[in-house]
């Protein structure tokens, strides 16, 4: 069929681009050890990167192969066929069928699971059809060899038609030949496994015409997937899905045919090549560990204690880092302000650094959550507890692998927002990644105490029932049903054609692997500190320019009085500073903006210095208790009982105590929802990669927020 | 394909049966690639202790899958 080039359209394709180096794309079933042959051939010399316009990450390393020649390998998604079910699998389709890519390999490595090779060779199958050189890694052949799995590789070489190198990715055998294979220049498999049916030849044919590709698989893929590769223009669509209709396509009979046929290929070929000498192995190590660990009271008490003492890690030990870090971040800001002065040095401390300071804090934190992740996950445990809790978390729009983000919420959403991404269904983790904020965590510790300790008395029941911690109890359990509640209101408005699926293979037990943990979390740290740190920073700069600049001359009248005042009432120097902020705090923009709002906010029971705490703990919430003891000029902000005592001594307008219970409560149920951390919100951008949902968050959280302080105060006033 | 009434669901624990056919055409796919091919021989392993998802074995190997998915792969 004669096709019309239009010259414009062929020009703008970027085929000018010359590759410095070759391309390698990694790629076979989740579990194939392929992200530890990816640690292996690259080390620390990796790049986390995004692909074009999705949210999926793109690890890309540079493999040394000699001393002279280098090569790019590309990391991708695992998975167990190249039609893709989840939009983390649609990566792989956008780049191995789009040959003017800037990705699009020059050869692929394939990883497979000795132990399992069937499964495995049904993705290997589909590459081959692609006629893409490749090279076959032969993983795990010790678990095979130990399961008794017999490979004659030679002869599986032979009837693949593909070169075949037996590695073991866990301790680096067999790396230096993969190596020397992938430096060469290999031919592209001439074997085919997949026969494309004889009525739909003609209708092959024309797409490989019009789309000018070489291969009739990669035609045969444009017919089923086109609507999932983004490079194709809607004109090329409606082209296809016209042709679709002529001949009366119809997907998944043909994919499923398609899938038996292979099949039965690879159990033929494997009949020449495979011995399995013990057949019944059922009784495994990993399953008799499973009766115990998913037993019905043993399995929810081993989890337990694992959550706790994940939470015991990010809490205690974190502490001492953060702590740190913080000093660190106080006494570089100390140094630079004792030895230079003006508005650029306090941008550069109290906006730049300060807010530099904000990111650093939380590596601990990641660093801690991740490393407890990555080995749960690399053992193999992980499967395990989405496993037992899947049916509960299912009735609420959430799925079993959404107690991970949930559950670190509490230490940090910002992590937890980023575990989120072992969900691979997008409506399940959507709802995870937005509901996981109402999880109370670390930062709202500082208020929930200070406030707490203003209106509830220390008072015990039975003797070690402190009301006081029941009541802090109380709100982590609100931020619980709250984010329940919410995931399962979404669960009914959120739609998607993507299914639900549960469908997963249930790793054996293994030792971890120490080097992915460790990259893991260099990997996890690195994609916060430098995605989500720009947005931090980006606002800790207009926070600072809020607080520290006002209208007019407002800021300079302010210094005027107090200096008078100082004189006048012969303060210190130290009071004299600390009313200086205080004051300037007010004259601020922040101090206007509290000012402005407080109509809006009356009716929680808040003025408008709490109108100025609101704005600047979104920076962080704990910014919160240094903003109320700035406006109410505590000195001290680290002790709980000077602020107590000076927000006791706070009068309202009739000379009542103007913190009554009520007040502080609407305040407490006000931190409890409210979205106010810049680095959560940054997180979900980065996450989503779109300000969609940070911005639907921030509104919905901030409105419940709002309702529930309403409620709270008018109830009790 | 031929309707057959017994499914994965209705395996006991430690149970076999072999795979007739998939009923469900989307989830089919997935559970096909994952090599539930008809003719293939399936044991119900174990279940999470609140009855759901289950966790089986076909080709040597162990997935886990709900039971809804279950019920879509109908036994000879």
């Amino acid at each position: 069929m004669a096709e019309l080039i239009y010259p414009g359209e062929k020009v703008a394709v970027n085929t000018s681009v010359q590759k410095p180096i070759a391309q390698i794309a990694l790629i076979g079933n989740p579990n194939s050890g392929k992200s530890s042959l990816f640690n292996q051939l690259t080390g620390l010399n990796q790049k986390v990167g995004n692909f074009p316009g999705v949210t999926v990450d793109k690890k890309t390393g540079i493999c040394q192969l000699s001393a002279q020649q280098k090569v790019r390998i590309i990391d991708l998604p695992g998975t167990y066929s190249l039609y893709p079910k989840s939009l983390d699998e649609k990566v792989i389709i956008d780049l191995l069928y789009n040959q003017q890519s800037e990705l699009y390999p020059d050869l692929v490595i394939i990883t497979a699971d000795a132990s399992n090779l069937k499964r495995n060779l049904l993705l290997f199958t589909q590459l081959v059809d692609l006629q893409i050189p490749a090279v076959l890694a032969l993983n795990m052949m010790d678990v095979a060899t130990k399961e008794g799995v017999k490979i004659n590789v030679e002869q599986l070489q032979q009837d693949l038609g593909v070169p075949i190198v037996p590695v073991n990715a866990r301790n680096g055998s067999g790396m230096a030949a993969l190596k020397i294979l992938i430096s060469q220049q290999l031919p592209a498999p001439d074997r085919t496994f997949f026969k494309i049916p004889e009525k739909l030849e003609g209708l092959v044919h024309q797409i490989r015409q019009h789309f000018n590709l070489q291969n009739d698989y990669l035609a045969w893929h444009y017919l089923h997937q086109f609507k999932n590769l983004t490079f194709l223009s809607e004109t090329d669509k409606t082209y296809i899905a016209e042709l679709l209709q002529q001949y009366e396509f119809n997907s998944n009979t043909l994919q499923a045919n398609e899938t038996i046929g292979r099949y039965t290929q690879i159990n033929e070929l494997l009949l020449d090549s495979v011995r399995v000498e013990k057949p019944d192995n059922n009784e495994k190590f990993s399953n008799r560990l499973d009766q115990i660990l998913t037993h019905k009271v043993w399995g929810y008490l081993i989890f337990f204690t694992v959550l706790f003492m994940m939470f015991q890690a990010i809490f205690a030990w974190a502490t001492y880092p953060m702590d740190l870090i913080d000093e660190g971040v106080t006494a570089v800001n100390a140094f630079i302000q004792s030895h230079f002065d003006g508005p650029l040095i306090s941008l550069l401390t109290e906006g730049v650094i300060a807010g530099l300071g904000g990111i650093l804090i939380f590596i601990p934190q990641i660093a801690i959550l991740f490393a407890f992740i990555a080995i749960l996950e690399e053992t193999g445990y992980m499967a395990r507890v989405t496993f037992m809790m899947d049916k509960i978390m299912r009735k609420f729009g959430l799925n079993g692998k959404s107690i991970v983000p949930l559950i670190s919420g509490v230490a940090c959403a910002v992590p937890a927002v980023m575990a989120a991404r072992n969900i691979d269904n997008w409506k399940d983790r959507m709802i995870t990644i937005f509901v996981t904020p109402l999880m109370s965590c670390s930062a709202r510790i500082p208020v929930y105490t200070v406030l707490i300790a203003l209106v509830v008395p220390e008072k015990y029941y039975l003797g070690f029932l402190n009301l006081q911690g029941m009541v802090l109890m109380g709100l982590y359990l609100l931020g619980f049903i709250a984010a329940v509640l919410s995931a399962w209101v979404m669960k009914i408005i959120l739609k998607t054609r993507e299914r639900s699926y549960f469908i997963m293979e249930f790793p054996v037990y293994k030792m971890p692997r120490w080097k992915n943990v460790g990259l893991t979390i260099i990997e996890k740290v690195k994609a916060f500190v430098f995605e989500a740190g720009k947005v931090i920073i980006a606002i800790s700069i207009i926070l600072w320019v809020m607080a520290s600049y006002g209208p007019g001359e407002r800021m300079a009248e302010a210094e005027q009085t107090i200096q008078q005042q100082a004189k006048q009432y012969n303060w210190s120097p130290e009071e004299t500073e600390i009313r200086l902020s205080s004051e300037k705090l007010e004259s601020s923009y922040a101090g206007v903006f509290g000012h402005a709002i407080e109509p809006v906010i009356r009716p929680l029971g808040f003025d408008w210095k709490i109108g100025i705490a609101l704005l600047t703990s979104f920076a962080a919430r704990e910014v919160f208790v240094g903003t109320m003891s700035t406006i109410y000029s505590v000195g001290d902000s680290e002790n709980i009982k000077t602020i107590k005592e000076k927000l006791l001594a706070e009068k309202d307008d009739a000379g009542q105590v103007f913190f009554t219970p009520a007040r502080a409560f609407s305040l407490l149920i006000f931190y409890v929802f409210a979205m106010q951390c810049m680095s959560t919100l940054a997180v979900v951008y980065r996450e989503t990669k779109s300000w969609q949902w940070p911005v639907m968050q921030l509104i919905y959280m901030s409105g419940l927020a709002y309702v529930c302080s309403f409620i709270v105060y008018q109830l009790f006033k | 394909m031929q309707k057959s009434e017994k499914s994965v669901r209705d395996l006991k624990i430690g149970e076999s049966g072999t795979i007739c056919c998939l009923s469900d055409p989307e989830m089919s796919l997935k559970l096909l690639e994952m090599g539930c091919i008809p003719g293939t021989p399936v044991k119900l392993n174990s279940k999470a202790p609140l009855g759901d998802p289950i966790t089986i074995i076909v080709n040597d190997y162990t997935l886990s899958l709900r039971l809804d998915e279950a019920a879509t792969i109908k036994l000879k």
